[in-house]
């Protein structure tokens, strides 16, 4: 979808201001918001495209406004409520101290303590060890396809339209445009995307200067 | 940005802001649903803001400065490379790292949202994540890079790596002058996050400390 999110390119922000011995967290809840989006990730009713769709769709002046935690809250609750696993209302009655009877939720492997250690060591499942065909081979020139799907989708705004050539085969992995909303793994090749900085940004760009993004087969064709 | 590090006053006394009191509400929710143990949270914090962090990456360059079979390695299979230090895991499927030198200078960014290495730098910092970095990253990386001290010469190529996919992207810095008899693990203190993003130079040591 083409969100606030989608920041490539954007003017007006101002300066990028590093915080000097910055902590890893600025607020105590920000630990708590962090930790509770990876224990409920590991219940294993969504992914983690899921997980980025689900922030994405926050309105984009409450994104801009808002910080980077807050946006994991935000999907977070959206999440929760959409697999029932806790709703919306069930929240917003605890807010307003009134919280209904809670039953446990039964039939869910809950993370533990001292599951936390393996579990964060095991990457994550979104390669895919499957033999599929690539439609491109390194040195190809692609085309970018000209897309604006409402649904998730890790192909850039800046880098629709756009000519590039394939500088790397990383070979199959799940499509996050597709599993983002629920649509299956749709796995297929994804590639390293070499394109000129003039390409994307016009004359102005530095003649020497390439962004490197990484795309799949279904976001590209031939150029 | 606020440079106190007074991070937790409104715990302390002051009213909880609207944020604070739904993550307190929505923890309570999903613990006595029992879908989340609070302990297991605590060692997910631990995890993050004691043991995972930037010095793991810093240890990968310099052994990759001290030692070119491992550099070679590390440039052509990032994720085994840094795997023989036992960093694996989440938010590092695929770790691609990428070298600094005077004709490339590369930066990492993740314009739609935070892509990170976290098995070797840890968690991102907020600039990383900000809009102003996201944004302008990949439209003007020389401006960000001369507003934060870092000039590179027009011949040189800056390439700018935008984390699209699951692949992680980790900068092997240039290794300074000066400190051709040091230590590996004097190096590796030598080693900032910010240069393993690329949006910093590993600063040569003091005249009195080179070796």
């Amino acid at each position: 979808m083409n969100g606030a999110h989608d920041l490539g390119g954007m003017h007006g922000f101002g300066p990028v201001e590093i915080e000097r011995d910055e902590p890893v967290f600025h607020h105590a809840w920000e630990r708590r918001a962090f930790a509770l989006n990876l224990a409920a990730g590991f219940l294993g009713k969504w992914n983690i495209d899921m997980s980025r769709y689900a922030r994405e769709q926050m309105p984009p002046a409450e994104y801009l406004a808002t910080s980077y935690y807050e946006h994991w809250l935000y999907g977070l609750v959206k999440l929760l409520h959409e697999t029932g696993l806790a709703r919306g209302e069930e929240l917003e009655a605890r807010l307003a101290g009134r919280p209904d009877a809670t039953a446990p939720v039964a039939g869910l492997r809950v993370l533990r303590a001292k599951d936390v250690e393996p579990a964060l060591r095991k990457a994550g499942a979104s390669r895919v060890e499957k033999e599929l065909p690539a439609r491109f081979r390194v040195g190809d020139r692609v085309l970018t396809r000209n897309i604006h799907p409402l649904g998730h989708t890790r192909l850039p705004r800046y880098a629709r339209g756009r000519r590039g050539v394939v500088a790397q085969d990383h070979d199959v992995w799940v499509f996050p445009d597709a599993s983002g909303i629920g649509q299956g793994d749709k796995p297929q090749h994804l590639y390293s995307v070499r394109f000129e900085a003039r390409e994307l940004w016009g004359p102005e760009a530095s003649p020497r200067d390439t962004v490197y993004i990484d795309l799949w087969d279904d976001h590209m064709d031939p150029a | 940005m606020s440079h106190d590090h007074d991070h937790d006053h409104a715990e302390e006394g002051s009213p909880l802001t609207e944020t604070e009191l739904r993550v307190r509400a929505l923890e309570s929710l999903l613990v006595d649903k029992g879908l989340v143990d609070p302990a297991a949270l605590d060692a997910l914090i631990d995890t993050y803001e004691t043991k995972v962090g930037p010095r793991n990456g810093a240890r990968i360059v310099a052994h990759a400065w001290v030692d070119p079979a491992y550099k070679r390695r590390l440039l052509e299979e990032g994720t085994a490379a840094v795997a023989e230090f036992g960093f694996v895991g989440r938010q590092s499927e695929k770790l691609v790292v990428v070298e600094n030198t005077p004709a490339v200078h590369n930066v990492i960014v993740c314009t739609l949202c935070s892509c990170y290495p976290w098995a070797v730098l840890g968690l991102p910092p907020v600039w990383y994540k900000s809009a102003p970095y996201r944004a302008r990253a990949v439209i003007d990386p020389r401006g960000v890079l001369r507003e934060l001290g870092v000039d590179v010469p027009e011949a040189t190529e800056v390439r700018v790596w935008d984390s699209t996919a699951e692949v992680r992207y980790m900068v092997l810095p240039e290794r300074p002058a000066g400190t051709e008899r040091m230590t590996e693990d004097e190096l590796a203190a030598l080693v900032t996050r910010d240069a393993m993003i690329g949006v910093a130079r590993v600063p040569a040591p003091p005249e009195g400390s080179r070796r």
